[in-house]
């Protein structure tokens, strides 16, 4: 250790330097069959943060997603947009950009269509944000790729299309649910540069769920540590290493150290039994 | 290398069958003239052939009175299918009180409910009962596979579309409708074929209308004994039935050839 003590944070409320951009109070969750997804979730989210749910399948962080992109109501508690508008209807003006585990493209239409999709739904002209559009593919590395339809595309390749449909709304939050799970292991390295890469550009907030220890402490400013039956957050870890972050920070030991942490605690959330980060 | 291993060009492909067909032909003019098998039951290649020029224009006529019921009653079965299986996907209520009478409507023979089209329609118009005959016949599997087609989009496109605000009718034309299209145009491919059929076989029970149509063509050689003819017509038949399919195959596959599994050529 090179001097610096990794700050564990177990209070709700981690990161105070930054204003609140969503507040998660005692949120639970009860499905009607019966399963009891998530319960006392406590969670305040700062704006420009990168913050990991971290768990073991099952945890109910996928559902804490879903239920902040607004897919689902909570049972109980409530999700808060601070410094968000509310409409008429008192449903949140989120400004999210939600990437699934799959890319989730339509395979009927080209790469310009599936990230263009977001604006048309909006009711935007296809000539007036064409340019719009173009950038946010050329935004993740698909600059020559513009009218390929996704099958002709990589896993990888098809992961990025995702991304960029994600951001072509220039959202405050981008929410993503496993996203490089199903990718090979250098794909996924690529992929988490470039997404640090981007989001040092942009000071959008990310909400990234995985199972990946080694995953959440490379990209994570903070992981939430989650436990299962119900989901609950165990641990709040602030990964407190600069960015931009490469290559280096991999190898180095405070990485190591923290990957220790995180995974002890993640080996406390799931009641001691051994996990393979 | 195993025969089934062995790639086929498509020259092949065409060559092979016509070649067969070819040989099949020529030992039948043989075996017919060899063995002197009366024109009444079973006539050479070359009497259907010449049934098939003298009797052109009769034959094209009724080949276009066919061709007319057959695709009237296919466009009115792929939009009412269409339209009633959207419909049922807007509502659930909808859905369970339409598909049991489409259902009763599929399983009931065409050629039992024929003589009450005949009756309702009246005698005059025997067009119309040919017409709607020819319709229940074709529709049911428009319906059945448009609606299996809009229910099976994938949950997380779903959920995308929800999470920009996306109203009805643009989840219904920008999502359902292209994830339907491959189960619709299969579903069109049975239909186009069963509408065909539907139109020939109610003919056969109803008669005809104003003017013959295939159907009757073949009936009245029948009964006058002009085999020759009966299979000029019956190849008539055949050559629009692989005429709607191979149109709505080409239909398939210049809408799905760039993205769908079904019509993707695979280079391995």
């Amino acid at each position: 250790m090179d001097g610096v003590e990794p700050t564990r944070d177990t209070r709700a409320a981690g990161n105070t330097s930054k204003p609140a951009l969503i507040r998660i109070a005692g949120v639970g969750k009860r499905y009607s069959g019966g399963t009891h997804a998530l319960q006392g979730i406590d969670l305040t989210v700062a704006e420009g943060e990168f913050l990991s749910l971290l768990g073991p399948s099952g945890c109910g962080k996928s559902t804490l997603l879903r239920l902040i992109a607004g897919l689902g109501e909570p049972s109980e508690g409530s999700i808060d947009w601070p410094r968000g508008s509310y409409d008429a209807a008192g449903t949140p003006d989120r400004s999210i950009g939600f990437v699934f585990q799959e890319p989730t493209l339509m395979p009927w239409a080209t790469v310009f269509e599936n990230v263009y999709l977001p604006l048309r739904l909006d009711g935007k002209r296809r000539q007036d944000v064409a340019a719009q559009v173009e950038d946010a593919i050329a935004g993740v590395g698909l600059a020559g790729f513009v009218h390929a339809y996704p099958r002709q595309l990589s896993g990888g390749m098809r992961m990025r299309v995702s991304i960029a449909r994600a951001l072509v709304k220039r959202p405050k939050v981008l929410l993503m649910d496993e996203p490089f799970a199903a990718l090979d292991e250098i794909t996924r390295m690529r992929l988490n540069d470039d997404l640090l890469a981007l989001w040092a550009g942009s000071g959008w907030t990310v909400l990234f769920v995985t199972h990946s220890v080694y995953e959440s402490v490379y990209l994570s400013s903070r992981i939430a540590v989650m436990g299962t039956r119900p989901g609950h957050i165990r641990d709040l870890i602030e990964i407190d290493a600069p960015y931009p972050r490469d290559e280096a920070f991999r190898l180095s030991a405070n990485y190591i150290e923290y990957c220790r942490i995180t995974s002890t605690a993640l080996r406390g959330a799931m009641g001691g039994q051994a996990h393979e980060p | 290398m195993s025969d089934e291993a062995r790639p086929v060009s498509p020259a092949m492909r065409v060559a092979v069958p016509v070649l067969l067909g070819i040989v099949v032909l020529l030992v039948w003019e043989v075996l017919v003239r060899w063995l002197e098998v009366p024109k009444f039951v079973l006539p050479a290649p070359s009497a259907i052939f010449r049934s098939l020029l003298t009797d052109y224009p009769s034959l094209l006529a009724s080949l276009w009175i066919t061709l007319r019921i057959t695709l009237m009653a296919f466009v009115i079965a792929l939009a009412c299918g269409v339209l009633l299986a959207v419909l049922s996907i807007q509502s659930r209520l909808v859905e369970i009180s339409i598909f049991p009478y489409a259902v009763i409507l599929q399983v009931t023979p065409v050629v039992a409910i024929a003589p009450l089209i005949l009756i309702w329609v009246g005698v005059e118009h025997i067009d119309r009962a040919l017409l709607i005959l020819a319709t229940i016949v074709a529709f049911f599997p428009i319906l059945s596979n448009t609606t299996l087609g809009l229910k099976s989009v994938d949950h997380n496109l779903r959920d995308l579309f929800q999470l920009y605000g996306a109203s009805r009718w643009q989840r219904l034309r920008l999502l359902q409708l292209p994830a339907a299209m491959p189960y619709l145009l299969g579903g069109m491919k049975i239909s186009g074929g069963l509408a065909l059929i539907g139109a020939v076989v109610a003919e056969f029970v109803a008669g005809s209308g104003t003017g013959a149509g295939l159907a009757w063509r073949i009936v009245e050689s029948a009964n006058r004994l002009n085999i020759p003819r009966m299979f000029a017509a019956l190849l008539m038949l055949s050559t629009l039935g692989i005429c709607i399919f191979l149109l709505l195959a080409g239909l398939e596959q210049w809408l799905l050839g760039r993205w769908h599994e079904s019509a993707v050529q695979r280079e391995r």
